[in-house]
């Protein structure tokens, strides 16, 4: 096991240096840079700018300095955000998106998971069908609809939260609630059908008539099974929920990381860019080595090695 | 004690051995036609209803996209601003946009490009996704840690990125989006399956199979990925409305179908702004894409039910 986390570890540091490698020189291939601007800049300006961010060296020149930084974790200052650093940029907006992020991802699995039991267990009732409509809902609403619907329930007619400038918990929950839409509908279709798998098996019948309570056959020995596909499931979800989402961000005015990700591209904030893809690859990584390691422990059948 | 050798009987010896009746031969006989896989998903798909519910709408869904155009009187990109605005009629089956463009033209231009988009996802879906993540979990060892860190190098180059090296490759349009989902599109369904895989591929079925001489890939795909064949679906009719909104989101920003082409995802995401006004210009879109996916999943649920090997009869 120890051997395998090893492994695993070292492979993920090597799948980072890819990642680099890969966004830094397709990011540098995309027409356009940082400082292109349509009113154009004087050719002698231009070139003082370009000479103090260092991007007229040769490309393999900044493509092994950037390494280097990234090796001190040091992410380099931002193009477009003046006198921030990349460092500082995740530092403020990641807090905001962590706690976001974990009230969405609360809710997603606290709904989710029971409301697919629920309606595997009681298959073609009413139960069951009320929570895949509700289900199917919540992935058929783009949730630019369900974000704006909020907005005007409890914003404009409720009066209940103020919503575009961001207050810390308060103004969380709306975005979270939108932010869980999607999750929660994909566990509880996911949980339902591998449960349906699970209860048909042998071994479910066995417990049953070893004289079991429903309750315990169902957390103890169904859910166990059930629950991996959805396990696998979290490691990407996680790490995509905390990361922030655009749209979300951009409705409730909430300072994430999300906005990064897009107006970084758009703007050829080259570190930006970087900086924030490799912070989010690190937290894709460890997350689904988390999740392998669970995985394992959860089905010892799954051999890992 | 006897000599052991006489334990063990010789199996050439023409005298041990005798015909076999012919009651006993017939009872041996399947009274069942045989039926392979799909003839018996088939068989029963057709017999439950919201399954075949589903496909009705999606195959009416497909064919409005692809002919209704031509009945209509008005255009997709015909300006007329006398009548901009204007709630559903007779006249404009579903009003007007702020152009005096005529909705209803508009959602079913609309329904080519986001079918198209979410066909070629579930395509790729199905083919790259299941593949890659069934030999990776079927294998395992080395080879599955590569492929799955291939997996994550892939996930974690932000989606624009792709698009938009995309455009200037092949130039800007739907072929960048297509491209860019086939890129990047599969990964989630890869690592599903391959923890489906790694699960099952141990169950007493695979070594049964191993043990008559299935070949590796007869028992990742006829053993393994039928199996697994909950999950998937569930997945795939997740990623099609995932992918018609990953479009929506592209030509939110600027890189997607241009104007005044529009996908449903465009024209849910222009009509936001007034939604308090003219409340109809977002709910034509919205509602085209919630019954498609609506119809999607319908199918889904049955062809998952039909596809369970273990629900045979």
């Amino acid at each position: 096991m120890r051997r395998y986390i090893f492994q695993r570890i070292w492979t993920s540091l090597l799948t980072l240096f890819v990642v680099i490698t890969l966004t830094f020189f397709m990011m540098r291939a995309i027409p356009g840079g940082p400082f292109t601007d349509e009113k154009g800049i004087p050719p002698h300006i231009m070139a003082k700018i370009l000479e103090r961010y260092r991007l007229n060296d040769p490309l393999h020149v900044q493509y092994g300095r950037y390494l280097w930084d990234v090796l001190r974790f040091d992410l380099g200052p931002s193009y477009r955000y003046e006198g921030m650093t990349v460092n500082e940029l995740i530092a403020n907006s990641f807090p905001v998106s962590l706690l976001v992020g974990s009230m969405a991802l609360a809710l997603a699995l606290g709904v989710g998971i029971p409301a697919g039991i629920v309606s595997a267990l009681r298959r073609g009732k009413w139960q069951d069908r009320s929570a895949m409509v509700l289900a199917t809902l919540g992935i058929t609403i783009p949730n630019f609809v369900i974000a704006t619907a909020l907005v005007y329930i409890f914003a404009y007619r409720l009066g209940w939260v103020t919503v575009g400038f961001w207050e810390g918990l308060p103004t969380a929950f709306l975005p979270a609630l939108t932010l869980s839409g999607y999750p929660m509908a994909f566990i509880s279709r996911l949980t339902r059908s591998s449960m349906l798998e699970v209860i048909q098996q042998d071994y479910i019948r066995t417990a049953y008539s070893k004289g079991l309570r429903e309750r315990t056959v169902v957390y103890i020995h169904a859910l166990r099974n059930a629950i991996i596909p959805v396990i696998t499931y979290l490691g990407p979800l996680t790490a995509g929920i905390l990361t922030g989402s655009f749209v979300v961000e951009q409705v409730f005015g909430v300072p994430g990381l999300g906005t990064f990700f897009v107006s970084s591209i758009s703007n050829r904030d080259y570190t930006t860019i970087m900086g924030v893809t490799i912070f989010y690859s690190a937290l894709l990584v460890s997350l689904n080595l988390l999740v392998d390691i669970c995985l394992g422990f959860i089905d010892p059948r799954i051999k890992l090695s | 004690m006897a000599p052991t050798e006489n334990v063990r009987p010789d199996l050439n010896d023409p005298t041990l051995f005798e015909p076999v009746s012919e009651t006993e031969k017939r009872s041996a006989d399947y009274i069942r036609p045989s039926m392979s896989y799909w003839q018996d998903a088939w068989r029963r798909l057709r017999s439950d209803k919201l399954a075949l519910l589903g496909l009705l709408v999606i195959l009416l869904v497909f064919a409005l996209a692809l002919l209704g155009p031509w009945f209509s009187a008005w255009t997709y990109d015909a300006q007329n601003f006398m009548e901009a605005n204007e709630p559903p009629s007779w006249n404009h089956l579903f009003g007007t946009d702020m152009f005096g463009r005529d909705l209803f033209v508009r959602v079913l231009y609309g329904a080519r490009i986001s079918l198209a988009v979410g066909l070629v996802a579930s395509f790729i879906n199905l083919t790259i996704g299941v593949i890659y993540g069934g030999v990776s979990g079927f294998v395992g060892g080395r080879l599955d840690n590569f492929m799955m860190r291939v997996v994550d190098t892939i996930h974690s180059v932000p989606l624009m990125i792709y698009v938009i090296l995309l455009m200037v490759v092949v130039g800007p349009g739907l072929k960048s989006i297509f491209l860019t989902l086939g890129i990047s599109y599969w990964a989630s369904m890869a690592r599903i399956v391959r923890s489906e895989v790694m699960r099952l591929r141990n169950e007493e079925f695979i070594l049964a199979a191993r043990v008559l001489g299935a070949s590796g890939w007869r028992i990742l795909l006829r053993h393994l990925i039928p199996n697994a064949m909950g999950p998937i679906l569930v997945t795939l009719t997740f990623s099609i409305p995932q992918a018609i909104f990953a479009e929506a989101f592209l030509s939110f920003v600027g890189l997607g179908v241009s104007a005044p082409m529009a996908s449903w995802g465009v024209l849910s995401n222009d009509a936001i702004g007034t939604l308090g006004i003219y409340p109809w210009q977002l709910f034509f879109p919205a509602m085209a894409i919630s019954v498609t996916i609506l119809a999607f999943n319908f199918l889904g649920d049955g062809l998952r039910d039909a596809l369970d090997p273990r629900l045979r009869k």
